[in-house]
């Protein structure tokens, strides 16, 4: 016993660390990817490793530059790199998706301090990027399951930097998939009143971003997450549940004009964002009521957005306003501390 | 009702740290006595005691060798049989050096307690009974060391309702309550009719963790007809065995932030000391020795031993056989004991547990600290309903001032939950330990 350390209590420790929750959320999102690969191909494939590549070379730059050390172990950007890289169209051109890479961590991330100080979902962040400085692009989709998906890239894929894309329009006809029309559900539902079934959404044979399209492998991986504690279930319930409400109430309401709850709920990114991006531990309430409140932020902003905005989609600035709201809900939802008759909120006036 | 077990009465959140209670199993063993024994004066919160021996004296094994200092002050006895060789400045726990006595054993000494004064328990007062109690020098042996008269006489105006008997041990590795329970339950009972005529209190509620439920049906089978004392089955989850956690578990209520639990008629104490009451005050002796739980990875005898106060440390683990690549030695429990800086130090009164970690377990505990992700499971699991995130930030930019007053700071009485979940490593009972400090000076400046 010639050495004796001294270190304060608690001198034991729950296994769950930062690393090995960050770790977690990447097996959970691998499925995804790979059913983004099994349905757009190559495209979609090298679409995933560019912008992932392209977030962890940020972060290393970031985290040299800062003196913070090798922050990549962390995981935490690659979680940033395939989400942003999962909620862009497969035919994304590469340089426009280094461009988006680049955004997320150095705006969204490295610019406030890297992980854990950061306001704003990263891939959101990259992904409302790109939506603003290439609109058109983002909003061009190619069909699923095309079946030279495999042999042949998209042509927009390798899209010289800085060019405008390449047109797909042969790259599509040559696919021979029936009536691909190149615009997503939540498109056709605002502009032409179409409706898919559910069965388009669960199985993934709908026009969408690379990893919208399966609401059931979303469900199974953020089931996994949630069930392992990697993740605050309460959430995705408190989102998808507000916006099917919401979408219940304005069908009810009006059923001719809006679609029916199931359909808001299964198209565009609402269960990628639920699961995956709302969750951000970062970005989102610590308090129990905040999260709720939070939740269901998302879901009702969403609905808003989709019914009565000009975007046809709306998860992505839904969240990112309740990230911006989130510190908000947390000074007015403090936790009941044992002893004390009622919730203080420690933002009100003392 | 059949569902019984999943409605265990408890308080919200909270973790469930491995147990690691082995040595729950084995009945308590008596340390051998060691060669030299040293008594700090002080080994409870309140004034030292003052000697009444003096150096080259002879005393017995249980004769008292230091007298009470006023009201909040316990006298000492002597643990054993021998000579007093020094009264002076010796190293203690805290690292501060304090006024001590040190024995030296007589080889060769039964060391049977031949010192006592029997006394009629049945003829006493409550008034008696609080002087009995403090003439045993007995202080809170969950921890706390806080006199235990003192705790027994709640200020006049606020009529004791409740005894509650906390034999929750929740803290991992210690199981001294648990085997102190189990073998001497009559002791138990015995010392707890003494606690509820002093305090006045008509109900006494043993509260234990539904993890022993040995201790449960000993208790059971030596409980008074009369209903008085009842035994209850708590959730086994930490910090059960805090006394705001379980009031909350028997009682349904709490204790309102800044008060004392007397304040709503409850008087709290320890099964460990309440049991060694029901032996002492009959025989009218003193307490002189603790039961302790030694164990940790590594130890080779672990268990629960029978240590005269006054051991040094050193021969305590060299008894336990404790790896001699220690590199941590905690005293108290895992998630609240305090790490010791030398092993020349003896054991106190307060002393319920000494863990020992080797490397390859302390390597094991080190991570990486990372920012605050905001996962928020310190406020999934904070038992005071604080937010420990917040309250971190706010620490590491040190608004102090804005934690006390806006995010119950004072309410923190540093259970470790936060930091024992915290997936980013953070220090946070530290900070608010340190936070607590500042907040305190600033106040008296």
């Amino acid at each position: 016993m010639s050495k004796i350390e001294l270190r304060a209590a608690p001198h034991v420790h729950a296994p769950r660390s930062v690393e090995n929750i960050m770790f977690n959320v990447v097996l959970a999102l691998m499925p995804i990817c790979i059913f983004s690969v099994w349905q757009y191909g190559l495209s979609s494939a090298v679409l995933i490793v560019t912008v992932t590549a392209t977030c962890l070379a940020t972060e290393r730059f970031f985290s040299k530059a800062s003196g913070k050390g090798n922050t990549l172990a962390d995981w935490s950007a690659t979680i940033t790199g395939l989400l942003l890289a999962l909620t862009l169209p497969p035919s994304f051109p590469l340089w426009m998706g280094a461009v988006a890479g680049f955004a997320a961590i150095a705006l969204g991330k490295a610019l406030f301090g890297g992980l854990g100080f950061n306001p704003f979902n990263p891939a959101l962040v990259g992904r409302a990027f790109v939506q603003a400085a290439f609109p058109s692009t983002i909003a061009s989709f190619v069909p699923a399951f095309a079946q030279q998906r495999f042999t042949s890239f998209v042509p927009s894929t390798w899209t010289a930097p800085l060019m405008i894309p390449t047109d797909n329009t042969g790259w599509i006809k040559d696919a021979a998939v029936d009536a691909f029309t190149g615009a997503t559900p939540l498109g056709r539902w605002k502009f032409e009143n179409f409706t898919y079934t559910t069965h388009d959404f669960l199985s993934g044979a709908v026009t969408a971003s690379a990893g919208e399209t399966s609401a059931i492998l979303i469900l199974l991986c953020g089931g996994y997450l949630a069930l392992r504690k990697f993740m605050d279930w309460r959430i995705p319930v408190a989102v998808v549940g507000s916006a099917a409400l919401l979408a219940w109430i304005l069908h009810l309401a009006v059923p001719g004009r809006y679609p029916e709850p199931l359909f808001v709920v299964l198209s565009g990114g609402l269960m990628l964002g639920a699961v995956f991006m709302a969750t951000d531990m970062a970005t989102s309430p610590v308090t129990p009521l905040g999260i709720w409140i939070y939740g269901a932020l998302i879901g009702v902003l969403t609905v808003v957005i989709r019914y009565f905005g000009g975007l046809t989609e709306g998860v992505m600035y839904a969240i990112l306003i309740a990230n911006a709201a989130s510190p908000l809900i947390e000074q007015f939802t403090q936790p009941r501390a044992y002893g004390t008759a009622k919730t203080d909120t420690a933002g009100g006036a003392k | 009702m059949i569902l019984d077990f999943l409605f265990k009465p408890s308080f919200e959140r909270g973790v469930h740290p491995p147990q690691f209670k082995e040595t729950g199993r084995t009945p308590i063993r008596r340390m051998p006595f060691a060669s030299r024994y040293t008594l700090p004066l002080s080994q409870s919160v309140g004034r030292a005691a003052k000697p009444i021996v003096t150096v080259g004296q002879e005393v017995l094994r249980g004769q008292p060798i230091a007298e009470t200092a006023g009201y909040v002050s316990v006298p000492l006895h002597s643990p054993v049989t021998g000579i007093v060789e020094d009264i002076g400045l010796h190293p203690t726990l805290s690292g501060e050096w304090q006024e001590s006595i040190v024995i030296r054993a007589f080889e060769g000494a039964s060391q049977e307690v031949l010192y006592g004064d029997p006394v009629d328990v049945d003829a006493l007062t409550p008034e008696q009974i609080i002087n009995a109690v403090q003439a045993t020098g007995m202080v809170g042996l969950g921890g706390a060391a806080f006199p235990t008269h003192a705790k027994l006489a709640a200020p006049k105006e606020w009529p004791i309702e409740h005894l509650l008997v906390n034999g929750c041990e929740c803290e991992p590795f210690l199981t001294a309550d648990h085997r102190m329970m189990v073998e001497w339950p009559q002791h138990l009972i015995t010392g707890t009719k003494f606690a509820m005529k002093a305090c006045g209190a008509k109900r006494a509620l043993i509260g234990v963790e539904d993890n022993k439920p040995d201790a449960i049906a000993a208790i059971e089978k030596v409980l008074p007809d009369d209903g008085s004392i009842t035994v209850h089955a708590v959730k086994t989850k930490y910090p059960q065995g805090a006394a705001e956690m379980l009031v909350k578990a028997l009682l349904g209520r709490e204790v309102p932030a800044g008060a004392r639990s007397y304040q709503i008629g409850v008087v709290m104490q320890n099964v460990g000391t309440l049991a060694e009451l029901g032996r002492l005050i009959p025989r009218g002796q003193g307490f002189i020795e603790r039961v302790v739980t030694i164990a940790g990875p590594g130890v080779s005898k672990p268990g629960n031993y029978l240590v005269p106060i006054g051991t040094p440390l050193r021969f305590v683990l060299e008894q336990a056989g404790a790896p001699r690549d220690a590199v941590e030695v905690i005293l108290g429990g895992p998630m609240m004991g305090a790490a010791i800086a030398s092993l020349d130090v003896p054991v106190t009164k307060a002393i319920s547990g000494i863990l020992v970690f080797d490397r390859s377990a302390m390597q094991k505990e080190r991570g990486k600290t990372h920012p605050c992700i905001k996962c928020g499971e310190c406020v999934n699991v904070c038992p005071k309903g604080l937010n420990p995130s917040t309250l971190g930030m706010l620490a590491a930019k040190r608004e102090y001032d804005l934690m006390a007053e806006r995010y119950h700071l004072d309410g923190c009485f540093e259970c470790g939950c936060c930091s024992y979940v915290c997936p980013s490593n953070i220090p946070l009972v530290q900070q608010f330990r340190v936070a607590k400090e500042i907040v305190r000076e600033r106040q008296a400046a």
